[in-house]
């Protein structure tokens, strides 16, 4: 009864104002979906990708609060409606996709946590509202959110442009920042599974058991939050919740070396049901390189195929469709399995059409350089990559040894975007547009100077050295099959995340690895050692000294004590001859 | 730890160790990629070419290129911040192939362990340090040689420690670590500690400048030993050179070592599971690390593997010595000072003075540029060398330099000649204060660099700068002077070195190693950076004429 009444309210408070009456057919206000997809890699490891995405048709910036909520989780609509969100992307990652190795990802993430923010234009004190929403969010996902401030928080001119539905695309309400050295486990994890309208009971969500999770090449976990498009014109729109999680398994040390992989060796679980509240559960596994099973056989095998666009590529998937009990079998569990016929893994490395790499070079610890190198093996397209940089302040980046070189020569970037650093303020922020040429390898540098930071600054382990983010590339990559613009017709939750505007190409975001620097460092053993010699000095020597020059030496008198003066008293009492 | 524990590891180990023992012409590049792509590691090779600025004999090479080969084994959700280096040294011709096929082995075993948190970079180098040099400048992009090399593709972040693996011979009975690298640098305390405390818990028999630690330290011969490990050392470490490929990770700040297997005809022998079973344990060690060795010690020198004598032990010897150079000049300041008592005008004063200036400087800038073209001109006219004399181009290199070096005696004369007037009182006074100063400041800032050096060199030219002056006995001088020389200090260093070693040579071998030396530290120099030849040439040569001249003082 308590659950049943709200509802009622809503339902009169909203529906009956404006769309209840217009739409012939009243569709569900909130929806859930959940997938899985599994690739299995070049390499021998296998790729598993979960997508939970949550529709609501509602307005969280209207006067009167949300206050009911069903599918959607309460603590992020607080959160939205609270710091006035537009759109709001967090990740947690834990390693780095290898993109020579397993082709690009779904999504991509950066090692460590990310958080980019949009917010409404009606917010007058950004600064402030972002500053509480990380601290918000570090208490939602149990992680070190709060952390991020101004100097390590910037505002992308560019690269970061809103998913969703677009009004304005001022930066000023835009943030962006990375904790490069956040480590992810389970304690992230746990609160991200609260946010599932099933959490682990049920569905998918089943399989997430933490110590599977944890024993693999890669994992991410990721919540965005956007406004989206209901239909085609654009009439209504919806609040969009996407909670994915991307594992990579190591085919030598989670699959003992051998081809063959099942959910129970993935995840030591099986499927026995799909979340009774999700509209539909799925899923689906890539075998495209696989037409005529001469490669891996799926068992038990599935009539059902699909076709999607992906990353500029078009894949055949195997669909198991987990809300027809059909596909539990007479067992009422489903546990896949893919056996490969021969067990020799190729180990050649791909050939991604983007990727990019960086690192610090140089040696001693005064100066040194960045590169950035970005590949484009396209044989005969070229195409323009947008590169942001976001780099500490103790690295005191000189930008007029900037560099772009291709190929032997150089490069201008068409748009550079700086914005110096301010000492314990605010980083350096480095934006810009360069065109990658057809087959080519483009280095960037930029040297820099290492600064001496004050003693207090340094962290517990100095010594470890200090983290630079991951620089972000995002490009619009030339596709070898027309992309599907579409974005109301249904697709597979994968392929649907970033908003594709026209069929020739297909949007990507490449990471490159976070860097280590060592900074000068002084040696931290010694005002330890320097306070313990002058505590010595100070007590043994001065203080005897001072104690000697100080003191007045006098003959003490004998005094009687107390005991003997009273045994004197009696005595006298008593007139026997008193103690001396 | 379970390494090679179960038979089938060990039959793999044994296959590949015997594939390698077969002849092998140039490194196997290929083979090495495919064995290495199928353990499951990121493989990567690097091609490098150097011509070398004249041939090296005792290595047999003029024009170098090779292959560098490196797997990468990425660790379980790390972010490739850090990194582990193993290397091999491999090159045609020589035997370490014990050495790969233990690398390919430990290879095998990590990568299907789950407990790296830094990705570990398996190297096979060829042409030994020529190969490294190439991969650690294109690792960290920077060019200091100017070797040719083609860019990297694969890294694995900034790298915290390294370990070259050198197994000369099937057999191994003990294992050696050598420290001592480029410049005299050395690696952390912490690294030698971590080895010998496996050695220790493994039971292997180790050893440091290949002589074995002895128990007996209170009788004199068991002090001696250590003195003599001790002095093998200092030797070493003046010497400037990298003694391994490890020496050359050093400049970057990255704690290595060499561990070479050795031969010595025991009863006991090592076999490679025990030596892979100690990489093991160190490389897990070395893996747990959250920060850079930085706890222990920099600066250090080592009587016997699990004693060390500190820099503040050995520092106030050389500052005694040093304190000798101070007290001269102090005395020489002290006598100039006083006015001397034949001079009572003024006007005297002031052109002595100016000629004092004069005689001061002049030495001063031609002693430099004698220095300049002892530094100059063995490399630079080894053609015109060759044309003229019957000799090959090394030969014509270290003649060319002792040529020069001699040249230089005649210093005094050329000095002279350009003076006006006699020399007076006065102006040696003057020349040898700034000489001694100049030799307290030169060989102060070599000894915080390199002690060894600083303080072998202290030896010598201490002796010389405080007993110098016009009015002492010539020839007898002039003999202690040429005796007490750099060339002579690096003579009778080539001789101390072979007897420590206990291997004493004939003067006519201690001659041809000499001149051999010579050329070596001018290769070094051009090839990886070594600092000696040019601190030799430039600085001590020059200073130490400076003294020359004030004994010819007229």
């Amino acid at each position: 009864t308590f659950y049943i009444e709200p509802l009622k309210i809503n339902k009169l408070g909203v529906r009956a104002s404006d769309t209840f009456v217009l739409t012939p057919t009243p569709q569900p206000k909130d929806d859930f979906q959940e997938e899985l997809v599994i690739r299995p890699l070049h390499s021998g490891d296998i790729y598993a990708s979960f997508q939970f995405r949550t529709l609501w048709e509602t307005d969280f910036m209207r006067e009167n609060k949300v206050s009911h909520y069903r599918l959607f989780p309460k603590s992020l609509g607080q959160v939205i409606s609270k710091f006035s969100v537009r759109e709001l992307h967090i990740s947690f990652t834990q390693g780095y996709w290898r993109t020579m190795q397993w082709g690009q990802p779904f999504l991509p993430s950066p090692p460590g946590a990310e958080l980019w923010v949009w917010f409404q234009d009606s917010v007058t004190d950004v600064d402030a509202a972002w500053k509480e929403l990380t601290n918000v969010l570090s208490g939602i996902f149990c992680a070190s959110l709060n952390f991020i401030d101004s100097t390590n928080t910037v505002q992308p001119s560019a690269s970061f442009k809103p998913l969703g539905i677009v009004n304005e695309t001022d930066h000023r309400f835009l943030r962006y920042a990375t904790l490069p050295r956040e480590i992810v486990c389970t304690e992230n994890l746990t609160p991200w599974k609260k946010l599932l309208p099933c959490g682990s009971k049920a569905g998918l969500a089943v399989l997430l058991k933490s110590e599977k999770l944890f024993h693999s090449s890669f994992f991410s976990q990721t919540v965005h939050i956007r406004p989206v498009c209901q239909d085609r014109e654009c009439k209504t729109t919806s609040w969009e919740l996407r909670q994915t999680l991307n594992v990579v398994f190591d085919l030598h040390t989670s699959g003992q070396g051998k081809r063959e992989w099942s959910l129970f060796k993935m995840f030591s679980r099986t499927l026995t049901e799909a979340c009774p509240l999700a509209s539909s559960s799925k899923i689906y596994i890539d075998v495209t390189d696989n037409p005529q099973e001469e490669y891996f056989e799926l068992s038990p095998a599935t009539p059902l195929l699909s076709q999607a666009v992906v990353l500029g590529d078009r894949r055949t998937f195997s669909v198991y469709d987990l809300t027809q009990q059909v596909t539990f079998g007479t067992v009422r569990s489903l546990n896949l399995l893919i056996r490969w016929k021969s067990t020799e893994g190729e180990c050649s490395m791909l050939r991604p059409l983007l990727h990019a790499e960086r690192y610090v070079a140089g040696y001693g610890l005064q100066t040194g350089e960045i590169h950035t190198v970005m590949y484009n093996n396209h044989p005969f397209r070229s195409f323009p990559v947008l590169l942001l940089d976001s780099v500490p302040w103790y690295l005191r980046l000189y930008i007029h040894t900037l560099t772009v070189t291709s190929k032997g020569k150089d490069n201008t970037p068409s748009y550079i975007h700086y914005q110096p650093s301010k000492d314990r303020m605010r980083p350096h922020l480095l934006e810009m547009l360069v065109q990658l040429p057809p087959h080519s390898v483009t280095e960037v540098t930029v040297q820099f100077e290492r600064a001496l930071l004050k003693w207090t600054e340094y962290t517990p382990d100095p010594n470890h050295g200090f983290y630079v983010g991951s620089s972000v590339i995002s490009a619009l990559v030339p596709s070898s099959v027309a992309m599907d613009t579409n974005i109301t017709q249904e697709q597979p939750l994968f392929s649907s995340f970033f908003p594709c505007k026209e069929e020739s190409s297909y949007f990507v975001r490449v990471y490159t690895e976070p860097l280590l620097v060592n900074l000068p460092t002084p040696d931290f053993s010694m005002p330890y050692n320097v306070i313990c010699l002058t505590c010595t000095v100070v007590a043994v020597g001065y203080g005897s000294l001072y104690n000697l020059l100080t003191r007045s030496f006098q003959i003490e008198e004998p005094n009687p004590r107390l005991a003997k003066k009273i045994a004197n008293f009696i005595r006298r009492i008593r007139g026997v001859p008193l103690l001396s | 730890m379970g390494l090679l524990s179960d038979p089938n590891r060990r039959r793999a180990l044994i296959s590949l160790l015997t594939r390698l023992n077969a002849p092998i012409c140039g490194m196997p590049v290929d083979w090495l990629v495919k064995t290495m792509q199928a353990r499951g590691l990121e493989v990567f090779t690097q091609r490098f070419s150097r011509t070398l600025p004249f041939p090296d004999e005792n290595n047999e090479r003029y024009i170098v290129e090779g292959t560098n080969v490196y797997g990468i084994l990425r660790a379980p959700r790390a972010p490739r911040t850090e990194a582990l280096v193993l290397s091999a040294p491999c090159s045609p011709g020589d035997d370490n192939n014990q050495a790969v096929g233990l690398l390919l082995g430990l290879a095998h075993y990590f990568r299907n362990q789950v407990f790296w948190a830094k990705d570990i970079i398996f190297l096979v180098n060829e042409h030994d340090l020529i190969g490294m040099q190439a991969w650690l400048e294109g690792y960290h992009h920077t060019n200091t040689t100017g070797m040719d090399w083609s860019p990297l593709q694969g890294r694995g972040g900034s790298i915290q420690a390294a370990l070259s693996l050198e197994l000369s011979s099937d057999v191994v009975t003990s294992l050696d670590i050598v420290l001592e690298g480029l410049n005299g640098q050395l690696p952390n305390l912490d690294l030698a500690n971590l080895f010998y405390a496996f050695c220790q818990k493994i039971g292997v028999l180790c050893t440091i400048q290949g002589r074995i630690q002895r128990n007996d330290w209170d009788s004199v011969s068991g002090y001696s030993h250590a003195v003599q490990t001790m002095m093998l050392m200092v030797m070493k470490q003046a010497s400037g050179r990298s003694w391994g490929d490890h020496g050359l990770f050093l400049r970057y700040h990255i704690e290595a070592a060499t561990i070479k297997g050795i031969n010595s005809f025991r009863q006991y022998k090592t076999d490679a599971t025990t030596v892979g079973r100690l990489l093991e344990g160190m490389y897990r060690k070395l893996n747990n690390l959250l920060e850079r060795l930085h706890q222990s010690y920099f600066f250090y020198l080592m009587p016997s593997l699990s004693h060390f004598v500190s820099i503040g032990y050995y520092m106030p010897a050389f500052g005694l010595l040093a304190v000798i150079l101070l007290l001269r000049a102090l005395d020489l300041w002290v006598q100039l000072a006083t006015p001397p008592s034949r001079n009572e005008d003024g006007v005297a004063d002031i052109e002595q003075s100016s000629t004092g200036v004069l005689s001061v400087l002049t030495p001063l800038v031609i002693s430099h540029l004698t220095g300049a073209a002892l530094y100059m001109l063995p490399v630079r006219f080894q053609e015109m060398a060759v044309e003229h004399f019957q000799v090959s181009e090394t030969e014509a290199v270290v003649l060319t330099a002792i040529a020069v070096y001699t040249g230089g005696l005649a210093l005094p004369h050329n000095t002279h000649r350009l003076i006006s007037g006699e020399g007076t009182e006065q102006g040696w006074r003057v020349l040898k204060l700034v000489a001694v100063l100049y030799l307290a400041v030169l060989l102060g800032c070599t000894a915080l660099i390199n002690f060894s050096l600083g303080f072998i060199l202290a030896l010598t030219l201490v002796p010389v700068a405080s007993f110098v002056t016009p009015h002492v006995p010539k020839l007898l001088s002039a003999v202690v002077l040429v005796i007490l020389s750099p060339a002579f200090t690096l003579l009778f260093s080539v001789f101390i070195f072979q007897e420590l070693q206990e291997m004493p040579v004939s003067f006519q071998d201690g001659w041809m190693l000499y001149l051999s030396v010579i050329s070596q530290g001018i290769l070094d120099h051009y090839l990886y950076g070594s600092l000696v030849y040019p601190l030799i040439a430039l600085m001590v040569y020059p200073c130490w004429l400076l003294f020359w001249n004030i004994l010819f003082w007229k």
